[in-house]
């Protein structure tokens, strides 16, 4: 008897503060994400209302019109893939700089340099780009120099790809600084006074250790860019549409609920697959390096 | 520069008769975001007001871009305490949508008349107490206007007429030497000498309309082969232009398009600005349309709403709205208050001919199906 009083307190005690710990973040889920993706898988079989919305059925209609999306998917997984590849193209050389040379003075100031843009809020600084790239800004300064004349950059696939490179580049930048700044210097100079050049030290030494803070760069930047609707809408003109476009369009201009629903589902499987295969890569590079900046 | 002063240019800035880049050159972002800071307070002040009633200090409206006169909303303010704030759309059908969705806290919003009978329907929108609206006088309303308010078969009356207009484009006559006098000229130019110079609306409504009437079908036709025609043409038009936007007024002043999709006022906001504009009705045809004061069912803030929709309805303040945006009245009380000029201004009262073969956006376009779906593709393709 007093046994079981004692074992039962023991247990209370135990999963009392436990389920106090999870209670704020379960609910979290349970009405912000579980919750509203029910409704719109339960959506995305529904059938559009006479006036628009929603109205039950039970119908792979939807799902048997996603092909005539093809063209955001297209875009979204092309521009977020180009975007990244730019990201990465920039941020690299900066990290390892930033991470290697740099003096702790020069790196204090660069790291403010660029942290400090982003306290501006990101639909100004989108919004910025319309006005510079419109054909009074850098296009009217490329003709007055004589070098190039009727340029159009604003709404093209240019203007996208640098305003995601814009926008994104902290997020790649952090974590290759975070991977390469751990890089243990011994191992450099173990490369080199076994002969290797320092390309062949790149490769072989520097590049495979920064590989977690590379792909954890990327999947930041690439799982946001998925869901990107901001820019193509400021910096395309409403003529390159990304998904989330796509989705705003289907909900809000043609009311067509359960067709958006199909589309933001399908958006979902391909970001699980994406998912899968970032899981999949990061355990397969194992070890330390992956726990230090990896994103799950 | 002080907070009148930043009002003063933020509000020029609002009605478009200052460029971007102007307002930021006068301002200073710095400048301007501190001075932002120190006014934000007093936006939702209401302390500071008379007292007027129980009006409460706020009031949620929701509205089209460069669509009223700010300093009407100030006096408003100033005599009621009543804060405005202000959203503004893009389409009809993206204020159907929320409202649909319910939970938008807006109180007064305008929507155009082919929507009207859907809201009444929906039961999205309230009839109006006409006691608590003296000045609403609806003998000096014209009638033809007050009738595309006016729903089939019920003798409530939802919506006030605000503005009427047309839909036709502009263009910049010193970049286009063409004469243009058609949808047929404008699509053809498009997709032709000025490829990349064109904007069109982001609204099914006048988008696919207008590229009906370049095959010379009805601009509120739902016969699924004349709209097939449509969506090729949009579809190949796309390509060719600047923008698919509902704010044109920006490429246009920055000389990145010369030719605009555009309603009335737009025209004569821009026209003030750079007079080589020129207003083109299509020859074809087209949309004559109202916009209307509405009130959403179980508004937030009801009295101030009615204070408010009275405020405008006032043939004085209707007048200073039409001064600041060039959309004209539909309340000849307000029509006889504007200057002469306005009153012959060929932009807002296009020659009879021109009116004629006009359509009235139709209930139907709003809730047809195929409308709605073709233009999410057009703008997916």
């Amino acid at each position: 008897m007093v046994n079981n009083t004692t074992h039962r307190k023991k247990s209370i005690r135990t999963w009392l503060p436990t389920a106090l710990l999870l209670a704020p973040a379960s609910l979290w889920y349970l009405f912000l994400l579980i919750a509203p993706l029910v409704i719109v898988a339960v959506f995305s079989f529904g059938a559009r209302a006479p006036e628009g919305g929603y109205a039950p059925a039970f119908t792979l209609e939807q799902y048997l019109k996603l092909p005539t999306r093809s063209t955001p998917f297209v875009n979204t997984l092309w521009l977020a893939s180009l975007g990244t590849v730019s990201c990465i193209l920039i941020a690299y050389p900066l990290a390892y700089y930033l991470a290697t040379r740099a003096s702790a003075k020069a790196k204090s100031i660069l790291v403010a340099l660029i942290i400090v843009p982003f306290w501006t809020s990101f639909l100004i600084r989108t919004y910025a780009w319309v006005t510079i790239l419109s054909s009074r800004g850098i296009p009217a300064i490329l003709a007055s120099l004589g070098i190039v004349h009727d340029l159009v950059l604003l709404n093209t696939p240019f203007a996208i790809t640098l305003g995601i490179v814009y926008n994104y580049l902290p997020l790649m930048t952090f974590p290759l600084y975070v991977s390469l700044e751990r890089l243990d210097k011994r191992l450099l100079e173990a490369s080199k006074d076994l002969g290797a050049n320092r390309l062949a030290t790149f490769f072989q030494i520097t590049l495979p250790l920064s590989a977690s803070g590379l792909i954890t760069g990327s999947m930041l930047v690439f799982i946001l860019l998925m869901g990107e609707y901001l820019i193509p809408a400021l910096l395309g003109g409403g003529k390159i549409f990304f998904v989330g476009n796509a989705l705003v369009d289907l909900f809000l201009q043609s009311r067509n609920w359960p067709f958006g629903s199909a589309v933001a589902m399908a958006l979902n499987f391909i970001m699980i697959i994406i998912i899968s295969v970032y899981l999949w890569l990061t355990s397969r590079l194992g070890g330390e390096s992956r726990e230090e900046v990896s994103l799950f | 520069m002080d907070r009148n002063e930043f009002m003063k240019h933020y509000r020029q800035l609002d009605k478009g008769s200052l460029s971007r880049r102007d307002f930021l050159r006068i301002t200073g972002i710095g400048f301007a975001a501190a001075v932002l800071a120190a006014c934000a307070p007093s936006l939702t002040d209401s302390s500071s007001a008379p007292a007027s009633g129980n009006l409460g200090d706020r009031l949620e409206l929701t509205t089209w871009p460069n669509y009223h006169n700010m300093k009407n909303f100030e006096a408003f303010t100033k005599k009621t305490g009543v804060n405005i704030n202000m959203t503004v759309f893009g389409s009809n059908e993206e204020m159907l949508a929320k409202l649909q969705a319910g939970g938008t806290g807006w109180d007064v919003f305008v929507p155009t008349n082919y929507t009207i009978s859907t809201y009444v329907k929906l039961g999205l929108i309230e009839a109006l107490d006409l006691s608590r609206l003296p000045s609403f006088d609806q003998a000096s309303f014209e009638a033809r206007f007050l009738d595309a308010s006016k729903v089939k078969g019920d003798s409530n009356l939802y919506a006030i007429p605000k503005n009427w207009g047309t839909t036709g484009y502009m263009v910049r006559t010193s970049k286009v030497s063409e004469k243009m006098s058609s949808w047929k000229d404008f699509f053809d130019m498009t997709m032709g000498k000025y490829s990349g110079k064109t904007t069109i609306h982001d609204y099914q409504l006048t988008s696919i309309g207008n590229a009906l009437k370049y095959f010379g079908y009805s601009f509120n036709s739902i016969d699924t082969a004349e709209l097939a025609k449509a969506e090729k043409l949009l579809i190949d038009v796309k390509p060719h232009l600047f923008a698919i936007t509902s704010d044109y007024q920006p490429p246009i002043r920055n000389g990145d398009a010369y030719i605009a999709m555009a309603w009335t006022g737009d025209v004569l906001q821009v026209k003030r600005d750079l007079p080589d504009t020129e207003y083109v009705l299509g020859s074809e045809g087209g949309e004559i349309w109202e916009d209307n004061w509405a009130l959403v069912k179980d508004a937030p803030h009801k009295d101030a709403a009615y204070a408010f929709l009275n405020y405008m309805l006032d043939p004085k303040v209707a007048a200073e709205e039409t001064n600041g945006h060039g959309y004209p009245q539909v309340d000849a009380r307000a029509t006889a208050l504007l200057s002469d000029a306005m009153k012959n201004d060929s932009i807002m009262y296009p020659a009879q001919k021109l009116l004629t073969p006009l359509e009235f956006g139709a209930a139907v376009c709003l809730t047809d199906p195929n409308r709605a779906e073709l233009w999410a593709r057009v703008k997916s393709a």
